[in-house]
C-alpha cells in the first residue's frame, strides 16, 4: 500500500511529480467511484493547479510543506471557498462558502493536494453513511456493506487506497468507527486540539476534526499539519504541537496499558470479537507492554448522556437553517414562519429531524434540569473515571466497535444504530484523544483496535499505535475488492 | 413508565419542523425506546457534581478590539436565497 509519506518523499526526491501523482489519484478515484460513491464533489481543477504549484516550488528549489503533493480528501462539512459544501444535506445542496475552514487553510499551507469533498451522514449524524441526503457510500472491502459513519466517504476512499489521506470529524465515534470498518487509521484528537473554524457544527462541545489515513505515520504527519491554536475558534487551546512523527516507536517496553474491565464484559457476548481483541492485547504484550485493569463505571451511561447532550446542541446549532441567509429556501412568498417551517421540513432528513426534536425537548423549560443538566453532570463523572484510570496506566486499549461492517440497510432501527457507538462515546464526552488502528478481521472483514490517552497526549497514543501497526500489519493483509 | 413523555406536536412546532402523522407515530415509538436508556440517568446520584458544559477549562476568551479583514457585503450575501440590493430578502414580518 502506498502511504502519504512515501508519496511525499518520492516527490521531494523528484522521483515523481506532484502532477503525475495527482492525475493517478484522480484516475483511481474515477475507476472506483461508480462502485463506492465516496465523494459528493470532486475538485480536479483545483487539485491539478495545486499539484503544479508544488512542482513549481520544487523546480525553483523552494521549501515544500510536510504533505507536499499528497492527494487528500476532506469531509463535506469543511468549508472550502467557492466549492460546494453540503454537509450531506439537501438544505445546503447549493451552498458555496465565501471562506475556507482553518483545516482546509492548513492543508493548503502544508501543500497537500485536496482532490474532493467526501460523502457523510447528514450533518454528521449517523454510524453508517446511509443518512446522506444524496446517496449511501459503500465499503471498499464489501460493496454490500456500509463504510461506517459519519465520515464514511473519507474512510471509504482511503480504504480503497485511492488517496492515502483524508480528514473526517468525530462527535461520538464518527472517525474511529468508519476507520475500523475500512481497515484504516482514524484519529480523534483532544477536543480543542484542531480548530473548528469553518467546520459545519453538529454538537459543538464534542465535534473534533482528525486524520483518516493509510498508516499511523500518515496520521501523525496529517495531525501535525492541522493541529494547533487558532484565534478564530474560541474553543481552540493554545498548547504546543509536538512533532508527532518523531515520537513514533517500534516497541512498547515500559508502557502500561489499561484494559477496561467493563468493556471486556460487553464484548464477551460475541466470541469472535472477543477473540480478536484478546489476540490484539497479546500482540501488545509481545511488544513489551504491561497491563493494568481499569474501570470506567459510568461508561454504561454514555449512550444516554450523549443522546441528550448531542441532540440538545444540534437543535441549537441547526436553528440557523431557516432559508434566510444561505441554503435552499422553500416557499419564499409565505409568511416568515411558514417559510422557516417549509424550508426545514423539506430540507432535513429523518435522522436530523429526530435529533432536533429530541434536543428541543431536552432544552425545554421544565425538562432542562431533569435531562440536559443531569447529563452534563454525568459527563463530569465520566471524565473523572478517565482521570482515575489514567492515574494507573499510560494509555487504554479497548474495542473500537462491537461488530464488523454490516450490510447496507441492515440496521433500520435508529436505536440499534445508536448502540454502535458504545465503545467510542465515553472518550468523546471526556474530550480525550482516541484512535482506531487496524486490529484484524472477523468473517473476513476489518475491525479496529481503539487506543486512547489523556488529554493532549496524542503523541503517546500514536507511538503505541505505531508499534502495534508495525508488528501486525493488518492493513496489508486484506485487499479492497475495488481498486 | 411505558409511554414517551414528549408532546411531539408541541415540540416540533417549537423546532419549526412539520411532521406527518406517520412520522409522528414512528418517532414516538423510537423515543419510547430511547427514553429507556435516558431514564437510566435518573438512578444516578449526581448531588454535589458540577455540570461539564465543555471539557476544556477555557473561559472568557478575549482578543483586542481591533479592526480585522472581514467578508465583503457581496460575499456575505452570495448565498442568500433572495436578496434586494445590500439586504437579505425575506417575507414581511410586520404589517
Amino acid at each position: 500500500m502506498e502511504t502519504g509519506h512515501d508519496i511525499r518523499d518520492a516527490i521531494a526526491r523528484r522521483d515523481r511529480s506532484a502532477e503525475e501523482v495527482t492525475r493517478a489519484a484522480l484516475d483511481a478515484i474515477g475507476r472506483v467511484e461508480p462502485s463506492l460513491r465516496a465523494y459528493i464533489t470532486l475538485l480536479p481543477e483545483r487539485a491539478m493547479a495545486k499539484a503544479r504549484e508544488v512542482d513549481a516550488k520544487i523546480a525553483k528549489g523552494e521549501a515544500i510543506g510536510k504533505l507536499a503533493g499528497v492527494p487528500t480528501a476532506v469531509k463535506d462539512l469543511f468549508c472550502l471557498k467557492d466549492a460546494l459544501t453540503t454537509c450531506g444535506s439537501k438544505i445546503l445542496a447549493n451552498f458555496k462558502p465565501p471562506f475556507s475552514s482553518t483545516v482546509v487553510q492548513r492543508l493548503d499551507a502544508a501543500d497537500a493536494v485536496i482532490v474532493g469533498k467526501t460523502n457523510m451522514d447528514e450533518f454528521a449524524m449517523g454510524s453508517s453513511c446511509e443518512n446522506s441526503a444524496f446517496f449511501p457510500t459503500h465499503n471498499p472491502y464489501d460493496l454490500e456493506g456500509v463504510p461506517g459513519g459519519s465520515s464514511g466517504g473519507s474512510a471509504s476512499t482511503v480504504g480503497a487506497r485511492s488517496v492515502p489521506l483524508a480528514v473526517g470529524t468525530d462527535t461520538g465515534g464518527s472517525i474511529r468507527e468508519p476507520a475500523s470498518f475500512c481497515n484504516i487509521v482514524g484519529v480523534k484528537p483532544t477536543y480543542g486540539r484542531v480548530s473548528r473554524y469553518g467546520m459545519i457544527a453538529f454538537a459543538s462541545s464534542l465535534d473534533q476534526a482528525g486524520p483518516m489515513t493509510a498508516d499511523v505515520r500518515d496520521a501523525a504527519d496529517l495531525l501535525g499539519a492541522i493541529a494547533g491554536f487558532d484565534p478564530m475558534d474560541s474553543t481552540s487551546v493554545d498548547v504546543p504541537v509536538p512533532d508527532y512523527g518523531a515520537g513514533l516507536r517500534d516497541d512498547l517496553k515500559g508502557v502500561r496499558i489499561g484494559i477496561v474491565r467493563d468493556f471486556e464484559e460487553s464484548i464477551a457476548v460475541d466470541p469472535k470479537m472477543a477473540k480478536l481483541y484478546k489476540d490484539a492485547y497479546e500482540d501488545l504484550a509481545k511488544l513489551g507492554a504491561t497491563f493494568v485493569d481499569v474501570t470506567l463505571p459510568h461508561a454504561k451511561y454514555g449512550l444516554a448522556t450523549y443522546y441528550l447532550i448531542a441532540p440538545a446542541e444540534c437543535s441549537s446549532n441547526l436553528a440557523r437553517y431557516d432559508g434566510t441567509r444561505y441554503g435552499v429556501r422553500k416557499d419564499g412568498d409565505a409568511d416568515v414562519y411558514a417559510m422557516f417551517d417549509k424550508t426545514r421540513t423539506a430540507g432535513f432528513g429523518d435522522e436530523v429531524k429526530r435529533r432536533i426534536i429530541l434536543g428541543t425537548y431536552a432544552l425545554c423549560s421544565g425538562y432542562y434540569d431533569a435531562y440536559y443538566v443531569r447529563a452534563q453532570k454525568v459527563r463530569t463523572l465520566m471524565k473523572n473515571d478517565f482521570d482515575a484510570a489514567f492515574a494507573a496506566c499510560d494509555v487504554i486499549a479497548c474495542p473500537a466497535v462491537s461488530c464488523p461492517p454490516f450490510e447496507l440497510g441492515a440496521k433500520s432501527d435508529p436505536v440499534a444504530m445508536y448502540l454502535m457507538d458504545y465503545f467510542t462515546i465515553p472518550m468523546s464526552l471526556a474530550g480525550i484523544p482516541a484512535m482506531s488502528v487496524p486490529g484484524g478481521f472477523v468473517d473476513g472483514l476489518p475491525v479496529g483496535l481503539q487506543i486512547c490517552a489523556p488529554a493532549f497526549e496524542e503523541a503517546r497514543m500514536l507511538a503505541v499505535a505505531h508499534a502495534y501497526e508495525q508488528a501486525t500489519r493488518h492493513a496489508d493483509k486484506l485487499q479492497p475488492v475495488v481498486s | 413508565m411505558a409511554d414517551v413523555p414528549i408532546d411531539i406536536a408541541y415540540i416540533s412546532r417549537l423546532a419549526r419542523i412539520s411532521l406527518t402523522g406517520e412520522e409522528s407515530s414512528r418517532f414516538s415509538g423510537q423515543f419510547v425506546r430511547l427514553f429507556d436508556f435516558i431514564r437510566e440517568l435518573q438512578a444516578l446520584d449526581v448531588s454535589g457534581v458540577h455540570a461539564t458544559a465543555q471539557v476544556i477549562p477555557l473561559s472568557n476568551v478575549m482578543r483586542e478590539d481591533e479592526l480585522k479583514p472581514c467578508l465583503t457585503q457581496d460575499e456575505a450575501l452570495a448565498n442568500a436565497p433572495a436578496r434586494e440590493g445590500p439586504f437579505f430578502k425575506a417575507p414581511r414580518i410586520l404589517e
